[in-house]
């Protein structure tokens, strides 16, 4: 893409290079990654340069982009979009461009900077692995997809950067492929992503052909972004049913990508990929992007579902973002992995983001995501330093964590300045944000999320105490003590290392006993720890500052609904301040009980308690979704629709209709059998009963006879067109 | 007005409607292979007459030379080289041949409730009225905004000769 | 003439090559059915054209015409292979699976 082929929509205006060129962001390091997978293991440091050079070049430009931003944004507020055509087809015109806002500096901003400390840690923890080079290729062209999802200018760039991220995470969470656990989870999680991927393709056909007309107007197409949002807040365009399912199916893949409630189960699981990737995929890219589309195309969503109409107590978003809130905290209390604590953090913190979004919090959403991705990034990163120098490359934190506090005092102070700006306390970056979407939740009258904020932040505050509590303090169990079992952690070991270019490492490993990490790491946490303290007071409501706000702010600047804002008072802060100290005391309190050295009465209580040990099992199998979906959706549901189907297959022809008695009675059979023993049961159970007995009924589908797929897909296409026809008239 | 009733148009299309159904019918119910294809032939021709009738002069001839001409070659040669007998068979229709009648009727119902709801009796442009859509327009509409389908297409038709030759060389 | 004469024709085409590509047990007579839905989807949209008054229709109805020549020509690739294998091309007869 060359500067003279920009089709500059502002013609005369001059707005500065690096605003012009920002499109350059996420081309550096696309072009990086072709760079080091043709070339890259030729190079001295096997592509890692290239790959370090390039995001850091990107963070230039977008440092670039963000002083001249804010420049401007005293006088004027337009948007930047510049766009090429590089296709046409059927009089629609594709384009590739930038539409630079608010909200896409400070993407640009978080993505590059956060990207640039990850790739840094990289070469440190990722040493003579035996897939380096392509570590650094995938990890390249994943903060580019994301970069390039920031910054697209149409809805079909968006879903290229989107796509190319979801790409890129397969590959990344599959790092280690040849443990089957980490190939599993990586399959996984792109087939999630990709179940809600539907929703996005549907959602932006309904908004093209919603908004096609409309944006002809003003000479773009359905597919612009800034058309849409035009077209969205428009009285007379928009049609609302068009706005609200549009704005359902594009929630589908945020759900999806952001790892909402129901379909958060591919989270977790994408821990199996290297901690650095675990931390960039949490904090700023790949999971944010839900959020930011959610975000970017906030006037849609806003008039689509209704959001801060008088009166309103509940829409989509907030729903699914309070849900998240709950549930995901619930799920971090019972996990032993630390990783795993962390993956559902980020979780519960998504939800916020959405129900910050949902409840009409739209700047404390975005400076949310700010604050969220500079502490969890280093949560992530410290989690990383102590598997990689203090527990002997474990992530359970009960069997080899504790006391690591003297040991890693750097970790240490960075991960608990971090719990601390998670956990929302007062002064440090997460109360500035979180405080404010609670607020305002209870400022435009949605008491029930004001209420499940409260929830969530006591109960990030108990899981965070708990984590902190067996990881750094108490005694040092396992590999935290310098015991070397090496049954358990030996495979993973021999997959992260190879014998050549880790001398060092295995040094280390030699005098065991854990120590604090190398500078490499420690200066990353470091950075990100200093902004974990310090991001918050851009936009610290207390002090009256809102340099965020007035820097990148979206409303009023471009098309964008009216927003009420809460002004900020100590009082209303006061119930989630009580609260964190709260989940603080008694966390503290039941984790020293716990785990802690003496005998207390609490000790192994879920063992002893019978509703709490139920309690713990239900959380522990992650109330039993992942077998739902396996067990129930996959199966069981697929199950009936075949067996119907076997039945019309058998019987139309077969038999006659004096049989319709015999047939009725053993549809009532048919539902007791499998409808009520095997859903009902066979979903609680997990019965392997259930899955032998679906095999053999969903046989008599897969009969490989052309004509009996035929008729599937053309009857049920028929259905559907009827009941289509029949709502519609 | 002469030109709105249009008694000769409306007449050829009852024929011409008459013929296609009772030979597309013909050719999922025939029990013999080449009348089948013949059959088709018959509903071809008439889709053709049809065309012109709606002013697409240059689509119906691509229709002849393509389907009538090509197509159905190909088919009767296709015919020839899988089957050995010409005759009548007994046993064209699979055993599942009756799930294909509620199916194609819940088809019929739903598009018939659409179309009949939808245009309810809209008129097609007289022949005063209409547009004339020419070739030079049927070009220039290919060779403009749709050009790109059209290198895409061609390419598929590339494969396909390649394909073909692939799959039924003898090797 | 009303648009719905030849709208109407064409669903009757497509449900009878629906019937035809279901019932059907020769690979060949399921092919033809497929031709017939193609040939009821052109009538469609050449009607379309005229009422609309663009070039539009005429522009697919020809590319469905040499997308369907590119599908027969394959098509019948593939039987004539089937055939040469298996030495018959009823459908239900070909399949390799135990349902």
């Amino acid at each position: 893409m060359l500067a003279a082929e920009q089709v500059a929509e502002h013609a005369a205006e001059h707005v500065g290079w690096f605003l012009d060129h920002a499109f350059l962001i996420p081309l550096v390091p696309a072009v990086a990654f072709a760079i080091i997978i043709l070339v890259g293991k030729r190079l001295p440091m096997k592509g890692s340069e290239v790959g370090v050079a390039s995001i850091f070049a990107s963070l230039v430009l977008a440092v670039g982009v963000a002083y001249q931003w804010i420049e401007r944004s005293h006088s004027t507020v337009e948007p930047v979009i510049r766009k090429v055509v590089w296709w046409q087809s059927g009089g629609i015109e594709f384009s590739v461009g930038q539409h630079i806002d608010g909200l896409s500096v400070v993407m640009l901003l978080l993505v590059a900077f956060i990207s640039t400390l990850v790739q840094i840690y990289s070469l440190e923890y990722l040493r003579g692995d035996r897939r380096y080079t392509h570590f650094f290729a995938a990890l390249t062209l994943f903060s580019g997809g994301m970069l390039m999802m920031v910054l697209a200018e149409n809805m079909v760039q968006l879903i290229l950067g989107w796509e190319i991220m979801g790409l890129c995470s397969f590959m990344l969470i599959g790092h280690w492929w040849e443990e089957e656990a980490n190939s599993r989870a990586a399959l996984k999680a792109f087939w999630t992503v990709r179940v809600g991927d539907i929703g996005l393709l549907v959602g932006t056909g309904i908004i093209f052909f919603g908004a096609s007309a409309f944006a002809q107007e003003s000479g773009s197409n359905g597919f612009s972004i800034a058309a849409i949002n035009e077209w969205a807040l428009n009285d007379t365009g928009a049609s609302h049913t068009v706005l609200l399912w549009g704005s359902v199916a594009l929630f589908i893949a945020c759900i999806g990508k952001s790892g909402q409630f129901p379909l958060h189960t591919w989270l977790p699981d994408a821990m199996a990929g290297p901690t650095p990737v675990s931390s960039l995929l949490h904090s700023s890219t790949m999971v944010v992007a839900g959020v930011f589309l959610v975000a970017r195309l906030y006037p849609l969503f806003h008039t689509g579902l209704d959001i801060n109409v008088a009166g309103q107590q509940f829409n989509l978003i907030a729903v699914i973002g309070g849900i998240t809130i709950i549930i995901a905290a619930a799920l971090a209390f019972v996990q032993t992995d630390i990783k795993k604590v962390l993956a559902y953090s980020t979780v519960s913190q998504l939800g916020y983001m959405m129900m910050g979004l949902g409840v009409g919090a739209f700047t404390p959403a975005v400076f949310h995501i700010f604050t969220h991705a500079f502490f969890k990034c280093c949560l992530f990163l410290c989690a990383g330093s102590v598997a990689h120098s203090g527990s002997h490359h474990s992530f359970e934190m009960k069997k080899d964590m504790g006391g690591l506090a003297r040991k890693m005092p750097i970790t240490a102070a960075c991960w608990i300045i971090s719990t601390l700006a998670l956990c929302g306390v007062p002064f440090f970056s997460g109360f500035f944000s979180k405080d404010e979407i609670i607020d305002n939740a209870h400022n435009n009258g949605y008491k029930v999320f004001w209420v499940i904020g409260l929830v969530g932040a006591f109960m990030t505050t108990a899981y965070m105490t708990r984590a902190t509590y067996l990881t750094f303090f108490g005694t040092a169990r396992g590999a935290a003590a310098g015991v070397h079992h090496d049954d358990s952690h030996a495979v993973a070991h021999d997959v992260h290392d190879t014998h050549d270019a880790h001398d060092a490492h295995d040094a280390h490993d030699a005098h065991a006993g854990p120590h604090e990490s190398p500078a490499l790491i420690t200066v990353p946490l470091v950075i990100l720890a200093v902004l974990a303290l310090t991001a918050g007071y851009l936009n610290a409501a207390p002090f009256h500052i809102e340099k965020f706000t007035e820097w990148f702010a979206t409303e009023g600047r471009e098309p964008f609904p009216e927003l009420a804002s809460a002004a900020f008072e100590w009082v209303n802060a006061l119930p989630s301040i009580v609260l964190v100290a709260a989940g603080f005391i008694v966390s503290l309190f039941i984790s020293r009980g716990l785990y802690g050295e003496k005998a207390f009465f609490l000790k192994g209580i879920t063992k002893r308690s019978r509703p709490l040990r139920a309690g713990y099992t239900f959380l522990y199998n992650k109330y039993y979704l992942d077998a739902l979906y396996e067990n129930v959706i996959v199966r069981a549901v697929a199950y009936p629709i075949s067996k119907a189907t076997y039945w019309i297959n058998q019987n139309v022809i077969d038999r006659t209709v004096d049989q319709v008695g015999l047939t009725g009675q053993s549809v009532g059979n048919w539902v007791y059998r499998n409808i009520d023993q095997r859903v009902v049961d066979g979903a609680v159970n997990g019965s392997g009963a259930a899955a032998r007995g679906t095999g053999s009924a969903l046989r008599p589908i897969q009969s490989g006879k052309v004509n009996q797929y035929g008729a599937l897909l053309f009857g049920a296409a028929a259905i559907g067109a009827l009941v289509l026809v029949i709502v519609n008239t | 007005m002469l030109a709105e009733t249009l008694v000769a148009q409306n007449i050829s299309f009852g024929i011409i409607a008459t013929v296609m159904v009772v030979g597309a019918i013909r050719v999922v119910t025939s029990k013999n292979v080449v009348h089948a294809a013949l059959w088709l032939v018959c509903v071809l021709a008439g889709a053709a007459a049809q065309y012109l009738l709606v002013y697409a002069e240059f689509v119906a001839i691509t229709q002849i030379l393509v389907y009538v001409g090509a197509v159905m070659v190909l088919f009767l040669f296709g015919v020839m080289l899988t089957r050995a007998r010409i005759g009548n068979e007994n046993d064209l229709n699979n055993k599942n041949w009756a799930l294909g009648i509620p199916v194609a009727l819940t088809m019929f119902a739903a598009m018939a409730i659409a179309l009949v709801g939808g245009f309810s009796d809209e008129k097609l442009p007289s022949p005063s009225t209409a547009v004339r859509i020419d070739t030079q327009a049927v070009s220039d509409a290919i060779f403009k905004p749709y050009l790109l389908p059209f290198w895409a297409l061609s390419f598929v038709l590339l494969v396909a000769v390649i394909g073909a030759i692939v799959l039924a060389r003898k090797d | 003439m009303l648009i719905n004469e030849f709208l109407l024709l064409g669903a009757v085409l497509f449900c009878i090559g629906i019937y035809g590509v279901i019932a059907r047990k020769n690979a060949v007579m399921v092919l033809m059915a497929i031709e017939l839905i193609l040939n009821a989807v052109n009538l469609n949209l050449l009607a379309f054209a005229l009422r609309n008054g663009s070039p539009d229709g005429h522009v697919f109805a020809l590319y469905v015409i040499a997308v369907a020549a590119a599908e027969v020509g394959v098509g019948l690739g593939l039987v004539l292979l089937i055939y040469r294998n298996k030495r018959t091309i009823a459908l239900d007869e070909l399949s390799e699976m135990k349902g």
